[in-house]
């Protein structure tokens, strides 16, 4: 019988292309995924040093963290440095002939939502990316991570990635989600159980029937925050669902390679018995609708406790906690749903999917956001956006307040136009609450699509089971 | 990339826990298509009022540490975005060496690639190290990559761990590309049997 693998151990075992004696491996890598803040340095290098991209065919480029989200963007983009960068990526996808989604084009997207729905992430991959957020493609049991610039420029240059094997984590989700619970509040509060450092070194397989019932998009909003659990990255087996997802989008294999495909894919599991280093068990039933309160995306609670006080912590975290909350200008003992907000962004690669829209328009139907609030929805990608309006979703989200914008990162990291001012309060379905990422002195506390939408109505923080009942 | 040298300077305690990425060089400063010219931006949000004139409590403010070479943080130093402009910037304002009890992942590999050593040690050592560290200038911490060791200024030794691959390209600053391309003809084969196998990637 030959040893028990886990689902991380078999992709990687497939990916190998050359094993030093000390363990240090060179791992092949399926898809390269590019945006423009984190390469023009690695072309640059490419450029220098005289070398080619070795499989333009597998790398793939996308603008979103810079561009604006207004529609009057086709115009052009008015900061100077923002323009540099997105014309240098036109230049080098033009030069190094990848795939390319211009700002122009209707694919046009955050790049994590643009691969898996052009079909670019598909099941028993390696895809890597100038970006953390990468550990989204794992929903699909694909091997997923974020690299540096120096690392893009290695993948451009070799189509691989000097690696070492990390340890494999089990979390395992049992049960069913309670209402108002979702995908978001799963992985906060996986998050919030091992501390933002938990996963270092780790490669985190998700499981468990609270998974399993997640829809793709649910699953890659769990995934996504992998990393700030501080995991290399998230995996979920794919089944049924993962298949569905794929099928017919426009870079999934067709014909006899979707059968070849297949069958492949369905050795895509943890075989019974298979080592984890670390496992973790959550109740589903125990994950309430939660909101983070500090500036790092540990510092997360379920919507009816009070913030916590510094007495609370030990050790260096102590420090962190009277700092977070002088800079969130909250006390200890207020409760969270008295908190009160100025804005409200709806989108992310956490959070910008169509699953997402939908819920918070649900929630929104019928209601007007509060007065004086500032409220937006940045969808995922223009497929997103467009089929939110077939469906009629963006003139929910219109007429209740919302600015409904064109695709990009926007507020999740405020490179672009769309930034808090200092104090400014704001209720983000993205994925980092830290200090100044949404705009210097900006305040953000994280939560899921329907929690915020709810917040943007009531103008506080919101529990959505009570909001559900008051409707 | 540069060879890392031994270092022996000046050491800035910065205790805080979860220094990320956001907070080392914040998000418009990585506009630049350059590598180079960041490090006066380095941790630019705690370093600078809005109107741009310093923070004077802020530890490399202070007269002891403008010339700092070193930093001894808090756990989990680098978490947060896979940005190299943090490794970029704490280079080019002088830093060759971070020593902590645990890094984020991406942020530790990210400094290898650009002749910064991370060092991990633990909480009694770094517990010494910092408050050596906050004696200013006159601490002198001393970093020996050849030989593993960081001593304190009274001479007290620690030991590290660092991977023997890491180590030996940061002595000789090599450059990784370089080095792969030495093993092109194993990715070549790779490439060949993969395609036989899922001809649909
Ligand atoms: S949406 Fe936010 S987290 Fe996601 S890729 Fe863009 S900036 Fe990064």
């Amino acid at each position: 019988m030959s040893v028990p693998k886990t689902l991380y151990d078999k992709i990687w075992d497939a990916h190998v292309a050359h094993e030093a004696d000390d363990g240090t491996c060179l791992l092949y890598i399926d898809r390269h995924l590019v945006h423009e803040v984190t390469s023009p340095q690695a072309f640059e290098g490419l450029r220098i040093a005289g070398r080619n991209v070795r499989a333009p065919n597998k790398t793939i480029a996308v603008p979103d963290h810079n561009v604006p989200t207004t529609e009057d963007r086709v115009k052009g983009i008015d900061n100077e440095e923002s323009r540099i960068q997105v014309d240098a990526l036109d230049a080098n996808a033009k030069e190094f002939g990848i795939h390319y989604y211009p700002v122009s084009d209707v694919r046009q997207g955050i790049v994590h939502i643009v691969g898996p729905e052009q079909g670019w992430t598909l099941p028993g991959m390696t895809v890597v990316c100038g970006d953390s957020h990468t550990a989204t493609h794992g929903a699909f049991g694909s091997l997923a991570h974020g690299i540096g610039t120096s690392e893009v420029e290695h993948v451009l240059a070799t189509q691989t990635l000097i690696q070492k094997k990390s340890k494999n984590m089990k979390v395992e989700i049992t049960g069913t989600l309670r209402p108002g619970v979702t995908a978001k509040d799963i992985t906060m509060n996986v998050i919030g159980r091992t501390g933002t450092a938990g996963g270092t070194g780790y490669v985190i397989e998700y499981c468990g029937q609270a998974i399993e019932d997640l829809s793709m998009e649910g699953r890659m909003t769990v995934c996504n925050m992998a990393i700030e659990g501080g995991a290399r990255a998230g995996l979920i087996a794919p089944d049924q669902k993962t298949f569905d997802y794929c099928y017919g989008r426009p870079n999934a294999p067709k014909g006899s390679d979707w059968d070849l495909a297949l069958s492949n894919w369905k050795e895509l599991y943890t075989d019974e018995n298979a080592h984890f280093d670390l496992k973790i068990t959550i109740k589903g039933e125990d994950i309430a609708p939660s909101v983070t309160w500090g500036t790092s995306p540990e510092d997360v609670l379920p919507i009816d406790a009070v913030v916590p006080s510094p007495d609370d912590f030990k050790g260096g975290k102590v420090e962190a906690v009277k700092r977070a909350l002088d800079y969130m200008g909250l006390k200890p003992g207020q409760k969270l749903s008295d908190v009160e907000i100025d804005t409200v962004f709806i989108g992310s690669c956490t959070n910008g999917r169509i699953e997402d829209l939908r819920a918070a328009a649900e929630v929104l139907k019928g209601h007007k956001i509060k007065d004086g609030m500032r409220a937006m929805v940045v969808p995922g990608s223009g497929l997103v956006r467009a089929q939110a309006e077939e469906e009629g979703l963006a003139q929910i989200f219109i007429d209740a307040g919302f600015e409904w914008r064109m695709a990009g990162c926007s507020m999740c990291l405020a490179m672009n136009p769309d930034q808090l001012a200092p104090e400014e309060r704001c209720a983000a379905t993205s994925n980092r609450n830290f200090e100044g990422r949404q705009g210097r002195g900006g305040r953000t506390h994280l939560l899921s699509p329907a929690m915020a939408a709810a917040a943007a109505v009531t103008g506080k923080l919101t529990d959505i089971r009570t909001f559900v009942g008051a409707v | 990339m540069e060879k890392f040298l031994n270092v022996s300077g000046v050491a800035a305690p910065m205790p805080l826990v979860n220094i990320d990425t956001d907070m080392i060089i914040p998000k418009q400063f990585l506009k630049t298509i350059k590598r180079s010219g960041l490090g006066v931006n380095l941790f630019d949000e705690m370093r600078y009022n809005q109107d741009g004139s310093e923070i004077s409590d802020f530890v490399l403010n202070q007269a002891a540490y403008r010339k700092a070479e070193i930093i001894i943080a808090g756990e989990n130093f680098g978490c947060g975005s896979s940005r190299e402009h943090a490794p970029w910037a704490l280079k080019d304002f002088g830093i060759s060496v971070v020593i902590s009890e645990s890094f984020a992942d991406i942020f530790y590999s990210n400094c290898f690639k650009n002749g910064i050593l991370p060092i991990k040690l633990s909480k009694e050592c770094i517990d010494i190290l910092m408050d050596d560290a906050s004696k200013g200038e006159n601490a002198r911490i001393s970093v020996d990559l050849e030989g593993q060791t960081v001593s304190a200024t009274d001479g007290t030794i620690f030991k590290f761990e660092v991977d023997a691959f890491k180590k030996h390209c940061l002595l000789n600053g090599l450059d990784d590309i370089g080095l792969t391309y030495q093993k092109i003809e194993s990715i070549d084969k790779f490439e060949e049997a993969q395609a036989k196998i899922t001809p649909w990637l």
